[in-house]
């Protein structure tokens, strides 16, 4: 970190949408090598901020200068042009052409007019040999994994003479190893004097890689830190505004006896369930007021078991029963009659409707389940999302907001409304805290304790284990598409063995506990 | 270099999976073209491939423009139409008395035009390049009945000098004047998709428009342009039947659009977009132009075969475009 001037300085910048406020008088500077993290929770604006100071929003108020310049950018290329460059948290690249011509599109070196394409192969390579990497510059950029692509889009950033690089969600999508790969490259060029704004969700990415740190909450600037005298706590308190206290409450309260629960018909049986190439047979019983979670790797046919539940794919065979009776679950609409509700993984493809309000949204299930011939009264319609708007703390607090206006935390909390107004009896959330703040995900952990007080039954899908663990009364582990063990929540249960099941895949050893 | 474990992330595929299409419809043309020489003689005279280059000449200079579309992932249904109006308006303007010149002048500015008019109702109001150019296919052959409800002869001399004109080997083979032009439109088209940045951006729309936008590639412009260049090739494609047929008819190259569709996606340009070559097109074009002569050969067979094999070769090609798509995905 220099003591120099900042490269860059946004200053009082305020940009609102219709119904939302989503910055509200902004400070942010940016100094030349440092690696400097956006945190917020979701909805706090980083994103905004992010897309403002690159030209794809105007500015309400405000002003940034680069180098002392004020500056006001039309978007990202005119961006890019002038030395702030983005790599966003998708891959934003063709995979249809060649790594080198990734880089270089737009500004291919040309001779006589033709692309050189010697030329660009070979500074490819360089630029390529600078970051470390050795790639086939020729082969298409899809044959390579993710990481490699994120790489590479940050090849084609830097090579425009960057001084600003902004990494917006970069390692969302990476392993450990790669996030590591990541990093050192981030390291390298900030030692080459280039400033990183990083904005990520992981706490232990910031502390690994930050120099200095900006909060935001609720579109509002919370501070500037050094990550150095900002200890994580008080960190995640500045990011929700409040103490941490409401998560030990949760982990109390999830221990309970799983004995009791599972006297009694279990609320949905199924045996021998599976789908040639997604799933193998598996059995699975959920007692009402039980949560159950199910581990596993990304791909390990999470997703696939609770699409089966649904009916939203068909099981190759196998018996179910719901209360004890037997019956069928071979498409969705049998499935909602059963009262089962599940809150999709792919909130953006399978869940909310961007355009529709928050309230149309909610209402689309019950709505649903009664059939289009009766509508739902708006006055119950009022009640209801009236009731749900404030149960999750959804903000804006507004029903006739787009749904598409909402940060992802909130959207996720209106597609959870949607179910819950059904008053389903089972509950399947896929992953519903994933790419969502930690104050909103405490609110939906806390959210399927109490529902599971309530008698309801929820399978509680995650990647992270902690989260399960803490829910559960009973945990799945998915491997290899495969449930390879069923465990109960005792005292014994902790991530290490989940981890060793996931990694050792005991072949239902411990199965039927 | 250290590259630790970046390596093992290496690419796996070493097949040139982009070629596959294209190198499975040059199997398939020879395959065709081994069935034609072992089953008639006369098939194996050099003569046959040149008279299918020249019965399909202004086949394969529309399926160039169209495969400049495709590969940005849009299509133009227009181009048969634009066909018939070109030659259309040429026939006609020649029967009117104006000279030869200013009448090929005239007619190749007219496909551009339209070319340049859909391809700014596709990117300005964002419209389904599929319901644009359905709109111009039915505006241009409207036009052509417009002009005249009737075929009109053509009998300028510079148009039967193009239309007789042979260019042969002492052994009596020969191609005419259409043939060559269409290889320079061909060869023109190769170099503009490889080695200029309008070609690239071609395939980088194709790819992912969204993408290319990020990147800041100038995707409106583009896109008009490709839509431009299929006028563009529509309207060389119309004067090549005017030199053929030696009239303008307005209910000719009626469906044209579909054998051209078909001609470049056998050959091997994904319908999504990002993916092709114009070689591959040039072979689309052969395997249908030969389909057509073995047929012919055949005698016996109805003419409707040649449609039949067509679908048939279609919908193979599609499956082994999908099937590639999802091992390689």
């Amino acid at each position: 970190m220099t003591d120099s001037r900042p490269v860059l300085t946004m200053t009082g910048i305020s940009k609102s949408f219709p119904g939302v406020r989503a910055l509200h008088d902004v400070n942010f500077r940016l100094f030349p090598g440092e690696v400097h993290a956006l945190m917020g929770e979701n909805g706090a604006g980083k994103s905004t901020l992010i897309k403002v100071l690159t030209g794809v929003y105007d500015t309400d108020e405000g002003t940034i200068t680069l180098d002392g310049e004020p500056v006001s950018f039309s978007g990202p290329m005119q961006a890019t042009a002038a030395g702030v460059s983005t790599v966003f948290q998708e891959v934003n690249l063709c995979t249809n052409l060649s790594v080198a011509e990734n880089i270089f599109i737009g500004r291919e070196p040309r001779r006589l007019g033709a692309v050189h394409w010697g030329e660009v192969r070979r500074r490819a390579r360089a630029l390529l040999a600078r970051l470390d990497l050795d790639l086939d510059v020729s082969a298409p950029l899809g044959s390579y994994s993710l990481a490699i692509q994120q790489m590479v889009a940050i090849a084609r950033a830097i090579d425009i003479k960057a001084r600003v690089l902004i990494l917006d969600e970069p390692t969302s999508s990476l392993d450990a190893g790669e996030v590591a790969q990541l990093f050192r490259i981030m390291r390298q060029l900030r030692d080459e004097g280039i400033a990183i704004l990083f904005v990520t969700h992981f706490l232990d990415q910031v502390y690994e890689i930050a120099d200095r740190i900006t909060v935001l909450r609720n579109g509002g600037l919370v501070g500037e830190y050094l990550t150095a005298e900002l200890p994580q706590l008080s960190l995640v308190e500045k990011m929700i505004g409040k103490e941490l206290d409401v998560l030990e409450g949760i982990e109390e309260h999830s221990r309970r006896d799983l004995a009791a629960l599972e006297e009694g018909t279990p609320l949905v049986a199924v045996s021998n369930f599976g789908r040639g190439g997604a799933v193998e047979p598996f059995s699975l019983t959920i007692h009402a007021g039980e949560v159950v979670g199910l581990a596993g790797l990304l791909g390990s046919g999470r997703t696939e078991v609770a699409r089966l539940l649904f009916g939203a794919d068909r099981t190759d065979g196998g018996q179910v029963a719901v209360d004890g009776t037997a019956s069928s679950l071979r498409t969705p609409a049998q499935a909602i009659d059963h009262g089962i509700g599940f809150c999709s993984e792919n909130r953006r493809a399978e869940g909310i409707v961007a355009d529709l309000s928050v309230r149309e949204n909610m209402i689309l299930a019950m709505q649903a389940a009664r059939g289009w011939l009766r509508p739902v009264p708006r006055r119950r319609q009022d009640e209801l999302v009236d009731k749900y708007v404030k149960a999750l703390n959804i903000r804006p607090a507004d029903p006739e907001v787009p749904v598409r206006n909402l940060s992802g935390g909130n959207q996720q909390k209106v597609l959870l409304a949607r179910w819950l107004i059904t008053e389903p009896r089972l509950l399947i959330l896929d992953e519903p805290t994933r790419g969502i703040d930690i104050g909103a995900k405490t609110e939906i952990q806390k959210l399927v304790t109490q529902l599971s007080d309530g008698g309801m039954a929820v399978l509680f899908i995650s990647a992270e284990l902690e989260e399960v663990l803490r829910l559960s009364h009973k945990v799945a582990v998915m491997r290899d598409r495969q449930m390879v063990a069923q465990l109960a929540n005792d005292d014994t249960l902790d991530a290490d063995r989940i981890m060793q099941t996931i990694a050792s895949g005991s072949h239902r050893e411990e199965a039927d506990r | 270099m250290t590259t630790g474990s970046l390596t093992a992330g290496r690419a796996r595929f070493r097949l040139p999976r982009r070629q596959i299409p294209v190198l499975a419809t040059l199997v398939l043309l020879l395959v065709m073209y081994g069935i034609g020489v072992s089953q008639y003689q006369a098939f194996s005279n050099v003569q046959v491939i040149f008279n299918v280059f020249i019965d399909n000449g202004f086949l394969l200079v529309v399926a160039i423009g169209m495969t400049f579309v495709i590969l940005t992932g849009g299509i133009d249904l227009s181009v048969g139409s634009v066909v018939a109006m070109t030659a259309m308006v040429s026939a006609w303007l020649l029967q009117e008395g104006l000279p030869a010149a200013l009448v090929l002048v005239i007619a190749l500015l007219i496909g551009p035009t339209l070319g340049l008019l859909m391809g700014c109702a596709i990117h300005f109001f964002e419209i389904q390049p599929f319901i644009v150019t359905l709109a111009g296919m039915f505006f241009a052959r409207g036009m052509c009945t417009f002009i005249s409800g009737s075929s009109i002869p053509i009998t300028d001399g510079f148009w039967t000098r193009m239309s007789q004109e042979r260019i042969g080997d002492p052994r009596g083979n020969f191609v005419s004047i259409s043939v060559l032009i269409a290889f320079v439109v061909v060869a023109v088209a190769a170099y503009v998709l490889a080695y200029t940045r309008l070609g690239r951006n071609v395939y980088a729309i194709g790819g992912n428009p969204q993408s290319a936008l990020l990147m800041g590639l100038p995707v409106g412009r583009t896109r008009i342009a490709v839509y431009t260049i299929s006028g563009l090739c529509s309207a060389i494609g119309g004067i090549l039947l005017s030199f053929y047929t030696l009239s303008g008819a307005p209910l000719i190259a009626v469906g044209m659009e579909l054998d051209v569709i078909a001609a470049v996606v056998i050959g091997g340009t994904v319908l999504t977009g990002g993916s092709g070559y114009v070689f591959g097109t040039v072979l689309g074009v052969l395997v249908l132009g030969v389909i057509q002569t073995l047929i012919t050969f055949d005698g016996s067979l109805n003419s409707w075969w040649t449609k039949i094999v067509i679908g048939g070769l279609l919908f193979a090609f599609i499956l082994l475009q999908r099937l590639i798509g999802i091992r390689y995905k």
